[in-house]
């Protein structure tokens, strides 16, 4: 049992604890330790992923009570791909938000670090009901962090978010209750091997938890109906907040991709592959409407927010086909997504406080201040999102085109996709050339200067895009590792034959 | 005691779902909180409805769950924090918004003439 699994917790968690008693010290000194703290996350989770990539499943049993006993963390592929991902994002986030951002709130660091915790336990967690706990751990701290910064326009969308969230979680209790009633576990390696095992009139039972466990995943990852929440939260949203909330979605993504492969895999009998039927319909209208949104979003972050709704759609239609390729495809789409739309989030505030009272609406204003410098990280996310050559995106895309198989669904998914990506194209040439290119005369008040620290964490962010097209031969084996993985339920069911304890030594705790 | 139980919890969850829906924040924080006790008995429940059972396995023929209480208990300490940070966030609605609507609309009173007239002599 190897003790680093614990570390990404551990970390942001003293880490955290560290700045609630530091709310009155330097603020240079609580920004170098938050950073130190993220920064060392970042560390962790790279080593899990060296540690992970021998395809081999590591398990961290609190207590050390034998699974399905007891709560366990469990590491694999996927966990180790997302905590990366998350780790990547947090630091260059939080560095964007030490230029200032943080400021006004004694207690952001806190929330932000806690934030990155309640993240990393979803990842990590191989426990149904520690999931659900990690989902509340990341929600309270994201609802303080979604009012930081003050100022009327955020109370009312974070009142929507709040109650939103909390019927979310009764759902979710409701559905845990449904499964632990008729498999008496809710450990997810126990369930695998429980729910085939499922007969007769508690099989309607199982299945009507374990679609309402699609409904809350789905209100996470922000799918069709349960999705207008989001546009409104994320664009007033401060930018450091907003662009850590991008992987937000990406965790009922994560919990979907975990939990119905896994436990409604093709392996469950009578319930196998359940409400994947619905997820791909679904998937599809979430992608035109996301579309239809960012064309007609009236701001820079308005668009970008459609934007996190566009790339669920694109992430959950080759997820919902349940192959091999699809899962892959969608997993290399959604490392590229992530980092692209929290740097677009970046990239708008940066425009909004170059431009005085215009701020990042989409309308013509006088001239901004380093107008190329933030074209050309706003024209490399816009070509990134919308999936064009030779960026990171496009890869993506491509390969989830690739994927399907010929029939109705391949007919389906590339004409929405195609198409989406066309009119995706049009809303970010349209906001892109009226925001940097049709100037009027004048002159702006006092546009804030731009300090090096936000100009660089945004600059590499944007960048990661490219970095990601020069490494997309490793990542994409490694997605494909992951995809197979995830398939293949044998190896996560045998961690409860793994043996946790062993004794080094039988004398010590004897009892006479 | 199934049959009233269940009655209880479902009118828990009726009334928290209607009252969810009002736009008002007050029903819709009281909606909640009832809807969480409905959920909360209802998590109670799923280890079976047993009296006076030990919550030992082995010793006895037949058991009481231990679990969902530990489930349960997680769950109300989650939810009572959740309330109490809707609470402060219904208050500063009612703050910037100087109303308790959901949307934060504000109410726009129909003109009087009365109100009219006095304007436009001044």
């Amino acid at each position: 049992m190897t003790h680093w699994l614990i570390a990404p917790i551990l970390i942001p968690l003293l880490g955290g604890i560290l700045q609630v008693f530091m709310g009155y010290a330097p603020i240079s000194l609580r920004r170098t330790l938050a950073i130190a703290t993220t920064a060392l996350m970042l560390v962790s989770a790279i080593v899990l992923l060296a540690l992970a990539s021998d395809d081999s499943y590591r398990i961290y049993a609190f207590g050390n009570w034998q699974p399905p006993f007891g709560i366990v963390l469990v590491l694999d592929r996927l966990a180790a791909l997302m905590l990366a991902l998350t780790a990547v994002l947090g630091l260059f986030c939080h560095i964007y938000a030490s230029g200032g951002a943080d400021e006004g709130n004694r207690q952001f660091h806190t929330l932000f670090l806690f934030q990155l915790m309640g993240l990393n336990i979803a990842f990590l967690t191989g426990d149904l009901f520690n999931l659900f706990v990690a989902f509340e751990v990341l929600l309270i701290a994201s609802y303080g962090l979604l009012m930081h910064g003050g100022g009327t326009t955020r109370t009312v969308p974070g009142l929507h978010y709040v109650v939103l969230n909390l019927a979310g979680s009764a759902l979710f209790l409701i559905s845990v209750g449904m499964i632990y009633s008729v498999t008496g576990t809710l450990n997810m390696a126990d369930l695998a091997v429980k729910i085939p095992q499922v007969t007769g009139s508690n099989l309607n039972l199982v299945k009507a938890g374990g679609m309402m466990l699609l409904v809350v995943f789905a209100l996470k990852a922000a799918i069709l109906p349960l999705c207008f929440w989001l546009p409104k939260a994320y664009a007033k949203a401060t930018a450091p907040v907003a662009a850590l909330f991008a992987v937000m979605t990406k965790v009922g993504i994560y919990a979907i991709v975990r939990i119905y492969p896994l436990i409604f895999g093709e392996g469950a009998g009578e319930l196998a592959n359940l409400g994947m039927d619905w997820l791909f319909p679904l998937a599809l209208i979430t992608l035109s409407m996301g579309v239809i949104g960012a064309l007609g979003a009236d701001s820079l972050k308005t668009l970008v927010a459609w934007q996190v709704i566009i790339s669920v759609g694109t992430l959950l239609a080759p997820i919902a086909l349940g192959s091999v390729a699809g899962l892959s495809a969608a997993l290399f789409y959604l490392v590229s997504t992530t980092w692209t739309v929290a740097a677009l989030f970046l990239v708008s505030e940066l425009v909004a406080n170059q431009r005085g009272s215009a701020s990042d609406s989409i309308i013509t204003a006088p001239k901004m201040r380093h107008r190329t410098f933030l074209s050309v990280l706003f024209l490399i996310g816009a070509v990134a999102a919308a999936g064009l050559p030779p960026l990171s995106g496009f890869f993506g895309k491509l390969l989830i085109l690739q994927s399907v198989e010929p029939g109705v669904e391949m007919a389906w998914l590339w004409g929405v996709m195609l198409v989406g990506s066309l009119l995706t194209l049009i809303a970010y040439s349209r906001a892109g050339s009226i925001v940097f290119w049709w100037n009027v005369d004048g002159h702006l008040e006092t546009p804030e200067p731009m300090n090096n620290r936000v100009s660089i964490s945004t600059g590499i962010l944007t960048c990661l895009t490219m970095l990601i097209v020069a490494l997309a031969g490793p990542l994409s084996d490694y997605t494909h590792a992951t995809a197979e993985q995830l398939y293949d339920n044998q190896g996560y069911i045998n961690i409860l034959q793994t043996p946790v304890h062993i004794p080094q030594n039988p004398l010590v705790g004897e009892v006479n | 005691m199934e049959l009233v139980f269940a009655l209880v919890i479902g009118a828990l969850s009726a009334s928290g779902v209607y009252l969810l829906l009002r736009a008002r924040t007050f029903p819709v924080i009281m909606g909640l909180t009832l809807f969480s006790y409905g959920v909360n008995l209802f998590l109670f429940a799923t280890g079976r409805l047993a009296t006076g059972q030990q919550p030992v396995i082995g010793t006895t023929s037949s058991y009481s769950d231990p679990l969902p209480q530990a489930l349960v208990l997680t769950a109300i300490v989650i939810g009572f924090a959740m309330t109490a940070f809707l609470v402060v966030l219904a208050l500063r609605n009612l703050a910037d918004n100087e109303n308790d609507h959901v949307d934060g609309q504000r109410e726009k009173p129909a003109p009087s003439p009365k109100h009219e007239q006095e304007v436009s002599s001044k």
